[in-house]
C-alpha cells in the first residue's frame, strides 16, 4: 500500500491577517508558519495509522511549494512520513497546484491520495477533487471515518445534516477533516530521524494557472458591541426581534 | 455566454443553498445580458419548470432516479457533458458538500478557472474579478478568472433568495450516466433539525455551559427561534454535543443571519467558522471575553440564569406564555 499525503503550508491560526504591496500579498513576515491543520492532524495521521497497522504500507508527503515549505515538510516527517517530494513552485491557483500533485501522484503509483478538507488560508476546498479528476479516480470527499480492507476503503463523509458510509475500491482520493484520526506531537526519536528521512525536490510540469489573486480585503470593522444589562434579557430580544431583525 | 447553476437537491427538495444559486446565476446572467440555465440531475418532488419562478429560463433535467445520491465523477462527467457545446459560460454551484465534490471536478474537465467561497456577484465591468472569504473569514481576495469556462462556488447564505413568476423550459438529458465507483452503504441524518450549513439562526453553546446535562435550555431556545443549535470544539471534543455541531477553524463554517454565543470565549479559532454571521449575539459572565469585540449584541451575564429569561421573553413574542 503507498499512501500519498498532501501537505501545505498556513499560518499559524492566530496570526494576524494583514496584507502588503498594495493589498496584493499576504504579510507573511513575523508570521508562524505550521502545516495546514486537516492536513497534519487529520490525513497525515490517518496514513501513519494505517502503516501502524500494516507495515508495508509506504507514507510518502508530497508539498507545492517553495524552499521555505520544508521546515513544515520536516516537521511532517517528524510526525512519521516516510519520504517526501517538494515540488518547486510557488501558486495560490488550484489548477496548478492540483496538476503538480496529479503528476507527482501519477508517476509514484499510488493506492491512496490523502488531502486535507482545505487550507485555512485559501479555503478552496478545491485540490482533491481536482486531483482525482485528473487521474480520473473516485475522490471521496470531507471524510470523517476511514478504514482498509485489503484494497477496498469504507469511508465515512459528511452530508448535510448526517453521514454517509461508502464503499470505494481504490485507488482513490479522499479529503479528511475532524473525526478520521486525532492530533499527534511529535517525538525527539521522530525529529531525529526527520533530519535524515529523503526530502526529494522536483520541478514543476508545465501547467497554467487559471486563475490569479488581484488584491485582498479586510472586512469591515463592526459598530461595536450593544450591551444589554442582565437583568433585562427581553429587552435583547426586542431588539433583534425590531432593530436587528432577525426573527 | 450563458449561466449554468447546478441545482442540488435532497429527499426530493431542493436545498436552500441551491435556490440562493439560482437567484445568483439568474442576476449573474442578467449582468451579462445573457440567460441562466439550471442543471438538474436526479428527480425531486415538485415540477422542476417551476424553478423557472428562480430566473432560469431552460432546466437540462437527467431524471434518472440513480442520480439521486451523490457520485463525483458521474455528475461531473455529466454536467461537463451538458455545458461543454455552449464553448464558454459561468457556472454556479453552491459551495456545499455536494458542490464541493464536484465543482473541481468539472473546472477540470472544462479546464475552467474555479473560485470557490464566493459571497458577491462579479465584477465584470473589466473581465470577471469575484470576491471569496479568505483566511477562514478573516479576510476576502479578489480573483480574476480568464477562461472561457468559469467555475464559481457559492457560499451558503451569502446571497438572498429572489422568487418570482416563470416557468422553465425542460431540456431532457438522455446520455447515459456512467456507473458509479463510489458504493452508498448507508446514509444517516438527524430527520427532522436544521443542518448547520442551511440555518438561518443558530444557537452555540460553549464549555461555559458545564457539562451536556444543561445543554436543555440551549435546545429550547433554537427550538423556539427555529434556530439550529452548535457548540466550540471542546465542547465536541469532551463528546457533550456531536462533531456535526462545531464550528470554526477546524469545523464547519456558517454564515447565519444570526448567531447567539452561549459561554463562549471567542477564541480566534472559534470567530474563524462564525464571524461572517450578519448578526452575532454574546452570552458571558466575564466582560473581558474576547467574543464581545466580535459581537453586535451582548449580555454580561450568567448563562444559567440570562437564557431562561430569553426564552421567557421570545415565548412572549411568540404568543406562547
Ligand atoms: C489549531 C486550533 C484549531 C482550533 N479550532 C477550533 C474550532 O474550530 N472551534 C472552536 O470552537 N475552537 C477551536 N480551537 C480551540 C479554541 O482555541 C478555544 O480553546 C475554544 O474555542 C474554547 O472553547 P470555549 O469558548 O467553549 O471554552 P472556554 O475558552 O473555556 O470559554 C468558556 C467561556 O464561558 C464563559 N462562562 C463560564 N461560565 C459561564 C456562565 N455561567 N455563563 C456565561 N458564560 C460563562 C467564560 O467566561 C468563558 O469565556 C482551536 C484551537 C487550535 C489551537
Ligand atoms: N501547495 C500545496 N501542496 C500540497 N498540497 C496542497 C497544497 N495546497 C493544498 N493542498 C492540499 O489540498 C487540500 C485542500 O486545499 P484547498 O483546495 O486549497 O483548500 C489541503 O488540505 C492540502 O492537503
Amino acid at each position: 500500500m503507498k499512501i500519498l499525503v498532501c501537505i501545505s503550508k498556513t499560518p499559524d491560526t492566530t496570526a494576524k491577517i494583514a496584507f502588503t504591496n498594495n493589498n496584493t500579498k499576504f504579510a507573511g513576515d513575523g508570521v508562524q508558519w505550521i502545516i495546514n491543520p486537516y492536513d497534519e492532524w487529520y490525513a497525515l495521521v490517518r496514513a501513519i495509522e494505517l502503516k501502524e497497522k500494516d507495515a508495508s504500507t509506504a507514507v510518502h508527503l508530497v508539498t507545492v511549494g517553495a524552499a521555505d515549505t520544508e521546515p513544515i515538510i520536516r516537521k511532517a516527517l517528524a510526525i512519521g512520513g516516510d519520504e517526501a517530494i517538494r515540488v518547486n513552485a510557488d501558486s495560490h491557483d488550484p489548477y496548478y497546484i492540483a496538476t503538480q500533485i496529479a503528476e507527482v501522484a501519477r508517476t509514484g503509483g499510488y493506492d491512496l491520495v490523502f488531502t486535507g478538507k482545505e487550507t485555512i488560508d485559501y479555503n478552496g476546498s478545491a485540490i482533491g477533487g481536482m486531483v482525482a479528476e485528473l487521474l480520473d479516480l473516485p475522490y471521496i470527499s470531507l471524510a470523517t471515518k476511514f478504514d482498509l480492507n485489503g484494497t477496498t476503503a469504507t469511508v465515512v463523509r459528511e452530508i448535510e445534516g448526517g453521514e454517509e458510509t461508502d464503499e470505494v475500491a481504490l485507488p482513490a482520493v479522499v479529503s479528511c477533516q475532524k473525526g478520521v484520526a486525532e492530533q499527534r506531537i511529535p517525538n525527539m526519536k521522530g525529529i531525529m530521524s526527520a533530519r535524515t528521512k529523503p526530502l526529494k525536490v522536483v520541478e514543476p510540469v508545465a501547467a497554467e494557472p487559471l486563475t490569479s489573486i488581484v488584491s485582498f480585503e479586510l472586512p469591515p470593522a463592526k459598530a461595536g458591541v450593544k450591551l444589554v444589562p442582565a437583568d433585562n434579557p427581553a429587552e435583547l430580544i426586542r431588539l433583534l426581534h425590531e432593530e436587528a431583525r432577525v426573527f | 455566454m450563458s449561466v449554468f447553476i447546478f441545482i442540488d437537491h435532497t429527499e426530493g427538495h431542493v436545498k436552500k443553498s441551491s435556490l440562493e444559486a439560482l437567484s445568483y446565476g439568474a442576476a449573474l446572467a442578467a449582468q451579462l445580458g445573457t440567460t441562466a440555465e439550471g442543471i438538474l440531475l436526479g428527480t425531486i418532488a415538485s415540477d422542476p419548470a417551476k424553478l423557472g419562478g428562480f430566473g432560469v429560463k431552460k432546466i437540462h433535467h437527467a431524471a434518472q432516479e440513480s442520480l439521486n445520491t451523490l457520485d463525483a465523477q458521474v455528475y461531473a462527467r455529466l454536467i461537463a457533458d451538458i455545458v461543454t457545446p455552449a464553448g464558454e459560460g459561468v457556472l454556479v454551484f453552491p459551495n456545499n458538500v455536494t458542490g464541493k465534490a464536484v465543482a473541481p471536478r468539472v473546472a477540470v474537465r472544462l479546464k475552467a478557472g474555479l473560485v470557490t467561497g464566493v459571497i458577491a456577484l462579479p465584477d465584470t465591468a473589466n473581465g470577471f474579478v469575484v470576491k471569496k472569504t479568505v483566511f477562514s473569514g478573516k479576510a476576502f481576495a479578489n480573483i480574476a478568472l480568464n477562461t472561457p469556462f468559469k467555475v464559481i462556488g457559492l457560499n451558503p447564505n451569502a446571497y438572498t433568495v429572489k422568487e418570482g413568476e416563470g416557468s422553465a423550459q425542460i431540456v431532457s438529458v438522455t446520455a447515459a450516466s456512467p456507473t458509479p465507483k463510489v458504493k452508498v452503504m448507508s446514509t444517516k441524518t438527524a430527520s427532522g433539525e436544521i443542518p448547520l450549513t442551511e440555518a438561518e439562526l443558530v444557537v452555540s453553546g460553549g464549555r461555559g455551559l458545564k457539562g451536556p446535562e444543561n445543554w436543555g435550555m440551549i435546545e429550547e431556545l433554537a427550538h423556539l427561534l427555529g434556530a439550529a443549535t452548535a457548540c466550540s470544539r471542546p465542547v465536541a471534543d469532551a463528546h457533550w454535543r456531536p462533531h456535526n455541531e462545531h464550528v470554526g477553524q477546524t469545523g464547519i463554517a456558517i454564515a447565519p443571519n444570526l448567531y447567539i454565543a452561549i459561554g463562549i470565549s471567542g477564541a480566534i479559532q472559534h470567530l474563524a467558522g462564525v464571524n461572517r454571521s450578519k448578526v452575532i449575539v454574546v452570552i458571558n459572565k466575564d466582560p473581558e471575553a474576547p467574543f464581545f469585540k466580535a459581537a453586535d449584541y451582548g449580555i454580561v451575564g450568567d448563562a444559567f440564569d440570562v437564557v431562561p429569561k430569553m426564552i421567557e421573553a421570545v415565548k412572549k413574542l411568540k404568543g406562547l406564555a
